[in-house]
């Protein structure tokens, strides 16, 4: 790093001057400037970015909701509706975050399944994947720790039945669900656990985050062609051109998540959350958030205690094991004939458990909920590592820009993708 | 450099000193995941005294005990006949209903729905009772009899029995 060389690569002295000390510029050059990007992803691969902006978006309003925010069981509840009704722009920020919650899973269950339709997980992107169920995993500890807060009916019972499920552990489940709760039941000390955890939590996400974006620059971003990148005629830089596209979507997406917030920002809430937290009444009806409900129906779809928590947990631990159940050496589903339509009725199924999961578990539902549980665990155990052996893959492109030639047709077959193994 | 005899003495003082370093860090993790467990105000909340001079035959009432509901209800006859009737052996969790009262006519329970911690139904007169005349859990459907004993649903055991005392004949002691 010396001479005056280094000193004198940007026009501006003050970037020189950082850059010098810390090579803090170039880095961001490299990564959101010259990074290249295949030309033919489309808009699912602006997801990640939606969710990144949303983090960003869920953080700050969290922080500022926490300033008039009292995490005591005696005042929780009204210091949610003060702010509600007396903060400025309290009701803005708390819908924000609230909707915001939704649109974030929402969002990144998109960008799941655009990840599994194009086989992102596959070598060598397989850390990757786990970085994001870690992501994911961590999403869903700090959404239902924040349900909590509120200290609504629904908050209270919610949290009860969630942490009943550690009880159901043998031997040391009693112990472990006192020892979470603080308390015999949830209590303040619960309720405070809770609020230090849901603040920070977001923070572990965001360093996350941080990881999964630098895997996935390691070896490129994936495709729809699911081919890897041969030559610079392949991509294009990140700026202009990805940065405006990304740009561009989450303009799209600020005026969904906008209508939503002013328009109906209690249309993905439980009524029963406004009525304050009574430990001596369970609400006849305990309905998770959508976005949590497939498990919970994977949960009540087995009648038995230890067994639907193991399930539970379960549905989501195979989740990290993908990338060596899939033994197709073909990435993106766009040329494989039969699974693609397996990996669409698996989310089709996910949401039908999640329809299921919010509605008592009698009668059909819970018929519904089971048939739903096995193609689950099916498509994971079966469908998914056997496929190829039926399925003969349509034949690939050669390089990505032979796509927009119409080629690929008569191209070579699978085998020629040799580095997947 | 294998041969060098200091190489064994350098290993030792490396493995050793990872060691305690790590043991020690290891061991200042309890007091933090101890701060988790309930403090001892929480633990001194143990006990709870009920007048129970005004139920009448047939009613309940429910106090708070440990930030749970406690149900105490005072059976009536019949109650009392359906509950020792059954083979208690065919039972989900099975437990004879002597086993779970001090004075057959009162019963003291946890309140707490032995699946996922729900409140029962079953304390008011209007409510459902669910098919064995007990209590019925409205959140996974589980169904107690008389004894507050499992019989069909989810749940895995009986409503547990807190422990309690007869003061005197109208007052009982909770914890």
């Amino acid at each position: 790093m010396s001479g005056n060389s280094e000193h004198r690569k940007y026009k501006n002295s003050f970037l020189n001057w950082i850059e010098f000390r810390l090579p803090i510029i170039s880095y961001f050059e490299k990564e959101y400037g010259d990074y290249p990007m295949p030309k033919n992803c489309n808009y699912f691969w602006s997801f990640g970015a939606l969710a990144t902006i949303t983090l960003v978006v869920m953080i700050v309003s969290g922080i500022f909701l926490a300033m008039n925010y009292t995490p005591h069981t005696d005042m929780a509840f009204d210091s949610v509706e003060r702010i509600m009704r007396d903060v400025n722009y309290g009701w803005l920020l708390r819908y924000i975050h609230s909707n915001g919650a939704a649109f974030f899973f929402i969002v990144v269950y998109i960008h799941i399944l655009r990840g599994m339709y194009y086989g992102s997980y596959k070598y060598p992107r397989e850390l990757n994947w786990i970085l994001g169920v870690f992501i994911y995993l961590l999403m869903m500890a700090s959404a239902f720790m924040g349900y909590v807060l509120p200290w609504g009916q629904m908050s209270y019972w919610g949290a009860t039945v969630i942490t009943n499920l550690f009880s159901a552990i043998p031997f040391i489940g009693e112990g472990l669900k006192i020892w979470l709760l603080g308390d015999y039941t949830v209590g303040n000390a619960t309720l405070n656990r809770f609020f230090a955890l849901h603040y920070v939590l977001p923070f572990v996400i965001l360093g996350v985050v941080g990881l999964h974006v630098a895997a996935v620059h390691v070896h490129g971003s994936n495709n729809p062609a699911g081919i890897d990148i041969k030559s610079k005629n392949d991509t294009v830089r990140f700026f202009p051109y990805m940065v405006m596209k990304d740009a561009l979507a989450v303009c799209v997406f600020g005026v969904i998540i906008s209508a939503v917030i002013f328009f109906g920002p209690n249309l993905m809430a439980e009524v029963d959350n406004y009525i304050p937290a009574d430990p001596l009444v369970t609400p006849a009806h305990i309905v998770p958030n959508w976005y949590l409900a497939p498990f919970y129906a994977i949960l009540r779809a087995i009648p038995d205690k230890l067994g639907g928590v193991l399930l539970m947990f379960g549905s989501i631990a195979i989740l990290f094991v993908l990338p060596w159940l899939d033994r197709s050496k073909v990435r993106s589903c766009n040329f494989r004939p039969i699974y693609k339509w397996f990996v669409m009725l698996f989310f089709v199924n996910f949401f039908i458990l999640g329809y299921v999961g919010m509605l008592p578990a009698e009668g059909l539902y819970l018929l519904i909920a089971r048939i739903g549980l096995v193609y689950y665990f099916g498509f994971f155990l079966i469908i998914t590592p056997f496929i190829h052996r039926i399925e003969t893959p349509k034949s690939l492109p050669l390089g990505i820009s032979d796509v927009y030639l119409g080629g690929g047709k008569e191209a070579l077959n699978p085998n020629a993708q040799k580095e997947i193994i | 450099m294998a041969e060098n005899p200091n190489n064994k003495r350098r290993d030792f003082l490396q493995l050793s000193t990872i060691s305690i370093g790590a043991l020690g860090t290891a061991a200042f993790i309890w007091p933090f995941l101890s701060s988790m467990n309930p403090a001892e105000d929480t633990l001194a909340l143990g006990t709870t005294e009920v007048d129970i001079s005004s139920i009448e035959e047939g009613q309940s009432i429910t106090v708070k005990w440990r930030g749970k509901p406690v149900f105490i209800r005072k059976r009536t006859k019949e109650e009392i006949e359906e509950a020792k009737e059954v083979n208690f052996t065919d039972l989900i969790d099975p437990e004879q209903d002597i086993d779970r009262v001090k004075k057959e006519e009162w019963l003291v329970l946890i309140g707490v729905c032995t699946h996922l911690g729900c409140v029962p139904l079953g304390q008011k007169l209007t409510d459902n009772k669910g098919e064995y005349n007990g209590w019925y859990c409205p959140c996974h459907g589980s169904h107690y009899d008389t004894s507050g004993r499992i019989r069909k649903g989810p749940a895995p055991n009986n409503l547990p029995v807190p422990p309690y005392s007869f003061l005197n004949d109208t007052t009982i002691k909770i914890g």
